[in-house]
């Protein structure tokens, strides 16, 4: 693997898999009275966070503080960036303090690459989210997700799983890092939504398209769902909220033509009501919060495999939890 | 004033002859001319092309003098091999009155490297709300005829009609940037295949040849000249064919960067790239340079668009729009059209001299390579080869996409009517305000 993460697609299926066999014995900690581990001890690890979010922030804090590294958190609000401070300058900054690894968000699609390929930071760049491009670490805790439910077991990939994600394709950095890693482990992805929400040129994307979910759902073993926001109600993508949650919503009698193992999913946050009913929402086929939990093991894999001082491609599986013990 | 003789050049490509330039025109040609002049010039293995003319610079003054001034904008036209070129209206202020227009032009005429034809706004501030006064910019020292609010779409059709018969009372031509607004809100790149999985805004090619057709149609519509800025897409050339074939007078140009740049290059985030409008698909490419040669396209223009450092050195959303252009364009033209066999020097010197200088109305420019004509000429190595060198450069800004590509050809000299602004691939200090 390369010493970024930045894109989905920059993982190999070794890669991923490494990522996936880790986190899994990674997140055996999470049962322990005692959940640290000193593997990242003495090396600093930067939040560069220029777009709130609450759950990938803090997700990513976790699994910093549990690999023991000093964690420091870069808000753009508040920080100089808000007094007009370029990604350029912040980069050095934080260089300047001796970062060995950049947690980003951003706002503008790229902003992590851009880091990344700069000699602004010399320090691993992980992409948690840029703009409407890619969110890596969500992809992977999703696969490793949906391992869990339809295909458990080290080494295993995700070959055959069909996986339907619904709603704004166009906009999400989900699915775009979804449909690179999935198909990565072999999955089937079918995207769900109204024409409007989806780019042009999806047909060349390695993935069947449908404007129809009840259609769909009978061939899912994953139905992915994702958030709707509220500034798209104002540009035409659909008439009303009513209507696309008739049309794209997932409720308990859609729910229930899924197929009896197929799980439910939703990034978050949730809208209730618009993409995903309560009754939906709330049932144990959902895995929202499961997710969360998973999203900790995963991003803890990242960081231990990025700066653990091994490389993805060439170390062996077993290595991983004997030095990080 | 000092004289030339130039030996052993191809004039449009042709066999080897002599130019002699005396007291600002050529003198003579011939073979062997039995002639003396202050200095000699051994131009063999070189083209002569006139002097070209660039339809759309971008000179940043007044306002932006940190991303170029006349007078360094001018120096890296002559380095181009330009010895005119036509200056946008988006400064600071907006070159919407006589006196703007006045100062742009008189610094260009102190600069000495370059005739600067000032540009003047359609609409005061570039708004589309209001005519800017034409009728007084036309009148000006600077005797405006093309008018432009480049970098903006003269949107509403009202307001472009009216700007298309107002100005045929000076034989003035409306310059359009075609780009539908509400298309294009948000637009970071072309929008395709590249944009999708990128994540970046989309700028269809719909929207720049839907204001392309509707202008056609009104141009035909008042019997006024129509020129299309930029022209990217495709669908933009099919249209502009037709309205040629209408009879109707409307032209075109395209820039170096689409002629040979595609939006896969966007992959990088690297906001060299950014420009308005973007960078196209290959397919875009392929019938932009058939359109040029075909002369559908009736010229090159640089859209030489200099930026400070800090406004490329940073993310891509947040980047300025646009590329330095005046000296590699002749190279690039080369690469994509003489190279390529597309075009012969002849046809260059058509598409970049010629025709330019008409549809600008430049008497004494773009005129042919022939005895008792202005000696505004460039000299060219066709067989040089050599990577793209930022810091050779004469403009202000560092902004092109061509950093370290190989790309053929250079300017050994240029005469802007008979004096020497570059001369060994060097400018030649002019004096005025160097």
């Amino acid at each position: 693997m390369k010493r970024h993460l930045v894109s989905a697609a920059d993982l190999t299926r070794d890669d991923a898999l490494l990522v996936l066999d880790t986190a899994e014995e990674l997140a055996q900690l999470s049962g322990r009275a005692v959940k640290k581990l000193p593997t990242l001890r003495g090396r600093t690890v930067v939040n560069l966070f220029f777009e709130d979010s609450t759950r990938t922030k803090t997700s990513f804090e976790v699994a910093e503080k549990r690999l023991s590294a000093d964690v420091i958190n870069f808000s753009a609000k508040g920080s100089s960036v808000s007094k007009g401070e370029s990604l350029k300058d912040t980069a050095l900054t934080l260089q300047a303090m001796g970062a060995d690894a950049v947690v980003v968000r951003h706002h503008a699609s790229g902003a992590p690459a851009r880091l990344a390929q700069s000699d602004w930071l010399h320090g691993s760049v992980i992409n948690a989210g840029d703009g409407t491009h890619e969110h890596p670490t969500q992809a992977l805790l999703d696969a490793f997700t949906m391992r869990r439910h339809l295909n458990p077991g080290a080494g295993n990939d995700l070959a055959g799983r069909r996986v339907t994600i619904v709603g704004d394709i166009l906009h999400s950095r989900v699915a775009r890092s979804n449909v690179h890693l999935l198909t990565t482990l072999g999955a089937q992805v079918t995207f769900v939504a109204p024409p409007t929400l989806l780019p042009i040129g999806i047909e060349n994307w390695p993935c069947e398209v449908s404007y129809d979910l009840e259609s769909v759902l009978p061939k899912t073993d994953a139905l992915m769902m994702l958030r709707v926001q509220r500034e798209r109600m104002n540009a035409a993508f659909f008439p009303t909220e009513r209507e696309y949650t008739r049309r794209y919503g997932v409720d308990g009698p859609r729910m229930s033509r899924l197929p009896e193992h197929a799980i439910v999913m939703h990034p978050g946050p949730m809208v209730r009501g618009m993409e995903i009913t309560a009754e939906v929402a709330d049932s144990p086929r959902c895995t929202v919060v499961e997710q969360v939990a998973n999203g900790v093991s995963v991003r803890m894999a990242v960081l231990y495999l990025l700066l653990g001082g091994a490389t993805l491609t060439d170390t062996p599986r077993t290595d991983s939890v004997e030095s990080a013990k | 004033m000092t004289t030339y003789l130039i030996r052993n050049a191809q004039i449009l490509g042709g066999a080897p002859q002599d130019l002699h330039l005396v007291d600002g025109a050529i003198a003579a040609i011939g073979t062997a001319l039995d002639a003396t002049a202050d200095i000699e010039i051994d131009a063999t293995g070189l083209i002569v092309l006139p002097g070209l003319v660039d339809l759309h610079t971008h000179l940043r003054e007044p306002g932006r003098e940190d991303a170029e001034t006349v007078l360094t904008g001018t120096r890296a036209a002559a380095k181009g091999g330009f010895t005119a070129v036509h200056a946008m209206a988006n400064t600071f202020p907006v070159a919407d009155t006589a006196g703007v227009v006045e100062q742009v032009w008189r610094l260009g005429q102190e600069s000495g490297y370059c005739d600067v034809q000032p540009v003047g706004a359609v609409t005061v501030g570039l708004e589309g709300k209001k005519l800017a006064e034409l009728g007084a910019m036309h009148e000006s020292a600077a005797g405006v005829r093309v008018f432009s609010d480049d970098g903006k779409c003269v949107d509403d059709a009202v307001m472009m009609r009216r700007a298309l018969e107002y100005v045929k009372a000076f034989d003035g031509v409306v310059a359009q940037h075609a780009q539908e607004p509400r298309l294009t809100e948000g637009a970071q790149m072309n929008e395709g295949q590249v944009s999708g999985e990128l994540g970046l805004g989309g700028w269809p090619a719909v929207a720049e040849e839907a204001i392309i057709a509707r202008d056609v149609l009104l141009a035909a519509h008042v019997g006024s000249r129509l020129h299309i800025c930029h022209v990217s897409t495709a669908g933009s050339v099919e249209i502009v064919r037709w309205a040629k074939a209408k009879g109707w007078d409307v032209t075109a140009e395209v820039t170096p960067h689409h002629l040979l740049l595609t939006d896969e290059l966007v992959r990088s985030y690297d906001p060299v790239y950014k420009v308005n409008p973007p960078l196209r698909t290959a397919e875009d490419v392929q019938a932009l340079r058939k359109a040029l040669a075909d002369g559908t396209i009736d010229a090159v223009a640089t859209d030489h668009a200099p930026h400070p450092a800090e406004d490329k050195d940073c993310e891509w959303a947040v980047a300025a729009m646009g590329m330095v252009g005046l000296e590699t364009a002749l190279s690039v033209v080369q690469q994509t059209m003489v190279d390529t066999g597309l075009l012969n020097w002849e046809g260059v010197a058509d598409r970049m001299s010629h025709r330019p200088a008409r549809i600008g109305r430049l008497a004494g420019q773009g005129r042919p390579v022939s005895v008792g004509e202005p000696a505004n000429l460039v000299l060219f190595d066709p067989a040089y080869r050599g990577a793209v060198n930022p810091d050779s450069f004469a403009t202000r800004s560092r902004n092109t996409p061509y950093k370290g590509l190989d790309l053929p050809g250079r300017v050994h000299a240029t005469f802007l009517r008979g004096t020497a602004t570059v001369l060994a691939g060097e400018l030649v200090e002019q004096g005025g305000l160097a």
